[in-house]
């Protein structure tokens, strides 16, 4: 064997689908290489199959998924052909895995330590002494504080990027040829991300290994590979180098995910009359407090520290932070989901943080929002046009009327009357969102608060929300609070950014001063932490 | 997929419906095909079954029709474990929403009287409860009741935590509806499920705890039960065991009969739940 | 030391919750038709109108409510539950007489139902699909919904009545006067019937909270963090999906005691086994009241303990709670 094979080799891999699947197959036909010492980016959006090749090599594909046709050639042999004991010998010593969601990968009830020792007692390596010891070296190899405690530590003990470094950890304990990484670091805020990948690609190169690397998100992609597969509904439609792929995309598909990460073009600051504020947010302060129990002492969480500033009618102020930051609890208190513990709250010259009870149920109408999950959002159970028209039922306009205005504002996003009779589980996540910018405009709010609005989409259904918001804004000139993690899409739709940390607004200015001349350390660190950063200061 | 053709997929609970109807035939004909009061004796005592064509259960140690009393049994459990199960739901639904809807103090409140009557061992209070107030078709129906309603207003707190909190009833909470619109129109519907299928198991534990009380002597003195049946040939095990047996019989189909049922309809309902569970 | 306090505040609340029963118990009383003092004497005198007037006097009954309530309460912290006048002792000595029959019985199923359920259960999820699998679980929905009374006389009749191999009514054999290992092995001959049929149905309940724990512990993502490790199905069933679902099979088999005291009436009673359980329906039988609302109480006093002790080991066992600690 010599340097020129690839490590892993998958030739023409058909997986198909238990019947009832919404497709016949999770991926057709699909085609590509690993090749030694290269970081490989399998990139697509849900559904599009990325996934599923990697479990075929692991050999752990969900029940009902069955290969029929194809091969995955590893060292020279079929993968799809082994024993089920033939795979287990492979997995962990051979081909290491890591996986989403760093809170759950681990058993809760062992030590990390003996978590990792148990990848050596798999494969039957070293003494029990000896496999601690390589365990504290791993540990200490991956960059986790005080490794000398976190070994006796049970994961619960971990912060979520501390529990991925010993997944990590636990995948390349015996030194596998091959790494398949499947979106791991999806689940981590930015800065953990920057640096969780850059301990992948440090490792990767110090030890030469294959990685095949699973993402959604072209900026990673930008950030890590070497060459990139694209893929869309099970096929591939792209295969390249990354230089050429993130470049001259060949396939439409391909540009049109690349165009649809909101780039640096930072619109210029438009927006109303500051000197008559439509919103003023006075010296906010929120704690939150967990009631103690006999062994834990009551705990409290400073969730806004003393924040203000002021929003200008038509004006979009962008709120950004990591989690924790305390953004979304400001949002919750703007709508008066939450209740603020001291400060003010005026919307057009009303104090809305003192009204109470059905006085804050009358005013209720004057604020509204776009919740994150498209999918909790809707009640399964009331059609799409009652959703809507309940918000001014709820204030008494009459049904009839209330019915056709939804129909109205059904069409206004893009939907169609017709959407009004049916339920919320026929249509998709983009198409939910719009429902749920229909509902929250229903009330002809002055203010609109947007909480994560386009988070839970994939990028080229977030690109379309992101236009129609931006078209209504115009239309209907309105006044927007948009919390999002994501600075990207912060960048191309506020006129005025709010950095947040810990409770505290860190820096603010119009979006062009944040973006383009951050004064503070923090906001400098967020953006240098922006994934595909480099590549975008490379096209520009 | 049909609620119906989602239920039928689950061949238990065809099962368990098939059962469940003849037993509710048998109450509905008891009337039809024993006319006369199933406490009359009508043979010599201890016929043994098949003997006597017109007896074929035969006949107990005061010479009533046992096949009488099976029929007639049939109403007594159906209606003690129907009627017990709604007073039951009309405790627990109503506590579990307002204690899960609002939380905090409200909540503790309602969580520690809930426990209260969790703790407490609840054969043993209906025992106590049935003893005191007189055994009677209505002290039984209320001691069953109110040692099998914490369940319910567990289950539907819970549902009640988890919902509340969800965007869309978040949503509702904006546009202005009240809190009862929203416990009724929002959050209620979507505990439906859970609750039915919890109901159709507590019907089922409701008839066994019926029987249990009848079988200590503590049942109606005016309607035959199956639990008495039992009770009532005890002492006389040796010599007539198909006193005892076929009124247990009976009470084990249709407890099986009920769990069936509830499986099934906990398909229906919850299809993701089903698919994963198989 | 934080387990002492623990301790305290779990004793705490049991003495809260016991005083509750107690005004639970005064309540009752009041509230049933008929005369208090001859509920209270066991309708034992209800033609005597002198001997009513002395329980009267004697409880208090002529004083104002409250008068009544503190007696009542203070006479059962200071453990005296009153005479039982059926039995012509007092309710304590009767039910301490007969506590420890009722703590081997339900002990011995206790044990004999986890350890057979949590077997049965974990073989039902490794054979989801399987007809062994599908053999379990529908044995133990029969189990589940069969009258325990009724198993106990049927057993009498297939074990004792048709094929002799076992007594089927008592503690030991009367007036054999053995000791020793031989009173032991007496003993636990009699002990195999009442013990097996009161596991039966817990049994039945500890396989299906098995299986169903089990099945849902190896859907969790940690599990396919196992399985990339290359470790052996053997080792992940044991060590990460077993040890996940047992937790909270300790949570509900604490819930689970008070049901055992139900049925350990009812065995009880049909085997004759001098428990408090046979005591309750004795008391039942002779409309004792009073001694009814002593082994109500005592009753409701085991369940807390037991669930005291539950609630230990499972802070014991998971290292979430034990390290917050």
């Amino acid at each position: 064997m010599n340097d020129d094979t690839p490590v892993l080799s998958i030739r023409g891999l058909t997986l198909a689908l238990p019947e009832g699947a919404d497709r016949d197959c999770a991926v057709e036909a699909v085609s590509y290489d690993v090749a030694r010492g290269e970081i490989m980016c399998v990139v697509g959006e849900s559904g599009s199959g990325k996934s599923m090749a990697a479990n075929a090599v692991m050999g752990l594909l969900p029940k009902g998924v069955r290969a029929t046709a194809g091969e995955v050639l590893f060292d020279g042999q079929d993968l799809l052909r082994l024993s089920e004991k033939q795979h287990r010998r492979l997995r962990g010593l051979r081909i290491g895995m890591i996986f989403q969601e760093p809170m759950t990968a681990l058993n809760p009830l062992m030590r990390v330590g003996a978590q990792i020792a148990e990848v050596f007692e798999a494969h039957g390596k070293f003494t029990s002494k000896e496999r601690q010891a390589r365990a504290l070296a791993l540990l200490e190899e991956v960059g986790i504080p005080q490794p000398d405690r976190a070994i006796r530590a049970y994961p619960f003990q971990l912060s979520g990027g501390q529990r991925q470094r010993v997944m990590i950890a636990m995948a390349l304990a015996l030194e596998p040829e091959l790494l398949i990484a499947d979106e791991p670091t999806t689940a981590l805020d930015v800065t953990t991300q920057a640096q969780i990948l850059a301990l992948i690609r440090d490792l990767q190169r110090r030890r030469g290994m294959a990685v095949m690397f699973i993402t959604h998100d072209f900026g990673v992609v930008a950030e890590i590979a070497s060459r990139v597969c694209v893929m869309r509904h099970g096929r591939v439609v792209e295969l390249g180098s990354a230089a050429e792929v993130l470049r001259q995309p060949r396939h439409e598909y391909t540009r049109a995910l690349l165009e649809a990460i909101p780039s640096n073009v930072i619109p210029a600051a438009r927006g109303g009359d500051r000197q008559q504020p439509l919103l003023e947010v006075n010296r906010l302060s929120k704690t939150f407090r967990s009631r103690g129990g006999l062994f834990k002492p009551a705990r409290e969480v400073l969730a806004l520290d003393d924040v203000s500033f002021t929003l200008a009618p038509g004006e979009t102020v962008g709120i950004v932070g990591e989690s924790g930051s305390g953004k979304s609890t400001l949002g919750r208190c703007v709508v008066r989901l939450e209740r603020p513990d001291s400060g003010s709250l005026r919307l057009a010259g009303t104090d809305l943080s003192a009204l109470r009870g059905d006085a804050l149920r009358r005013e209720r109408h004057r604020v509204q929002m776009i919740f994150q999950d498209p999918y909790a959002s809707l009640n399964p159970r009331h059609r799409v046009g009652y959703a809507i028209a309940q918000g001014p039922m709820a204030n008494g306009v009459p049904r009839a009327r209330a019915m056709r205005q939804a129909e109205e504002l059904l069409e206004l996003v893009g939907l169609g009357a017709v959407a009004v009779d049916r339920y919320p589980h026929e249509f998709s996540g983009g198409q939910r969102q719009r429902i749920g910018i229909a509902r929250a405009l229903a009330l002809n709010p002055q203010l609109i608060v947007a909480d994560e609005a386009v988070s839970a989409l994939d990028v080229s259904i977030q690109a379309q929300v992101l236009e129609l918001l931006e078209e209504l804004k115009q239309k209907l000139s309105l006044s927007l609070l948009f919390i999002t993690h994501d600075l990207r899409v912060a960048a191309q739709i506020c006129d005025t950014i709010i950095v947040m940390q810990n409770g505290r607004i860190v820096e603010q200015g119009t979006a062009q001063e944040v973006f383009l001349r951050p004064t503070e350390a923090y906001t400098k660190q967020l953006l240098d932490a922006i994934p595909g950063r480099a590549h975008e200061a490379a096209l520009a | 997929m049909s609620f119906f053709a989602r239920f039928a997929q689950n061949r238990g609970a065809l099962v368990g419906l098939v059962i469940l109807l003849a037993i509710v035939l048998m109450a509905i004909l008891a009337p039809l095909l024993y006319p006369d009061s199933p406490w009359r004796m009508v043979q010599r005592p201890f016929l043994p079954p098949l003997e006597l064509e017109g007896f074929p259960l035969g006949t107990d140690t005061m010479g009533r029709d046992v096949a009488a009393g099976l029929m007639h049994g049939a109403w007594v459990s159906l209606l003690i474990g129907l009627v017990s199960t709604a007073v039951a739901l009309l405790i627990g639904v109503p506590l579990g929403a307002v204690a899960g809807y609002y939380g905090g103090l409200i909540d503790d409140a309602l969580m520690r009287f809930t426990e209260f009557f969790q703790t407490i061992p609840n054969f043993a209070l209906a025992i106590v409860l049935v003893a005191i107030m007189q055994p009677s078709v209505v002290s039984i129906v209320l001691a069953i009741a109110i040692v099998s309603w914490p369940p319910v207003a567990r289950l539907v707190r819970a549902e009640f935590m988890s919902l509340r909190h969800r965007e869309y009833v978040e949503a509702a909470r904006l546009v202005g509806q009240t809190h009862r619109t929203i416990i009724l129109r929002q959050i209620l519907p979507n505990t439906l499920s859970p609750i039915i299928v919890l109901a159709s198991l507590m019907v089922a534990t409701a008839i066994l705890l019926e029987s249990a009380l009848s079988f200590l002597g503590l049942g109606d003195p005016n309607v035959m039960s199956w639990g008495y049946m039992i009770g009532a040939a005890r002492t006389v095990i040796r010599q007539a065991w198909w006193l005892s047996f076929f009124p247990g019989v009976a009470i084990l189909l249709t407890v099986l009969a009920l769990n069936l049922v509830g499986e099934g309809l906990d398909d229906a309902l919850n299809p993701k739940l089903a698919r994963e569970r198989s | 030391m934080l387990y002492a306090r623990l301790i305290a505040m779990r004793l705490l609340k049991a003495v809260v919750v016991l005083f509750l029963i107690v005004i639970f118990n005064f309540v009752l009383i009041q509230l049933a038709p008929g005369d208090p003092a001859a509920i209270l004497a066991g309708e034992a005198g209800a033609t005597d109108e002198e001997f009513l007037r002395q329980l009267r006097e004697r409880f208090g009954l002529d004083q104002p409510m409250y008068v009544q309530l503190w007696r009542y309460v203070s006479g059962i912290a200071t453990l005296d539950f009153g005479w039982s006048y059926r039995q012509g002792m007092p309710v304590l000595d009767l039910i301490l007489a007969r506590l420890p029959a009722t703590l081997l019985l339900t002990g011995t199923a206790f044990v004999l139902s986890l350890a057979l359920g949590i077997v049965l259960g974990s073989m039902a999820a490794a054979r989801v699909k399987r007809p062994s699998g599908s053999i379990i679980m529908a044995l133990a929905l029969v189990f589940y919904a069969t009258p325990l009374f009724w198993v106990a006389l049927m057993a009498v009749v297939l074990f004792s009545v048709y094929l002799g191999w076992l007594p089927a009514y008592g503690m030991y054999t009367v007036g054999a006067g053995l000791s020793g290992l031989a009173l032991v092995l007496d003993v636990a001959k009699h002990l195999v019937l009442p013990a097996t049929t009161l596991a039966l149905f817990f049994m039945a309940i500890y396989t299906r909270m098995t299986r169903a724990s089990m099945l849902e512990a190896s859907q969790q993502d940690f599990v396919k963090t196992a399985r990339a490790k290359g470790l052996s199905p053997r080792v992940i069933q044991r060590r990460h999906v077993l040890r996940n679902a047992l937790l909270p099979i300790i949570t509900l088999a604490g819930l689970q005691a008070g049901q055992m005291v139900g049925g350990a009436i009812l065995t009880e009673t049909v085997f004759a086994w001098p428990g408090i359980g046979r005591l309750m329906f004795e008391a039942l039988q002779q409309r004792d009241y009073n001694l009814l609302l002593g082994i109500f109480f005592f009753s409701a006093a085991l369940v807390i303990v037991f669930n005291i002790l539950t609630d230990l080991v499972y802070r014991l066992t998971d290292p979430r709670i034990k390290e917050a600690a």
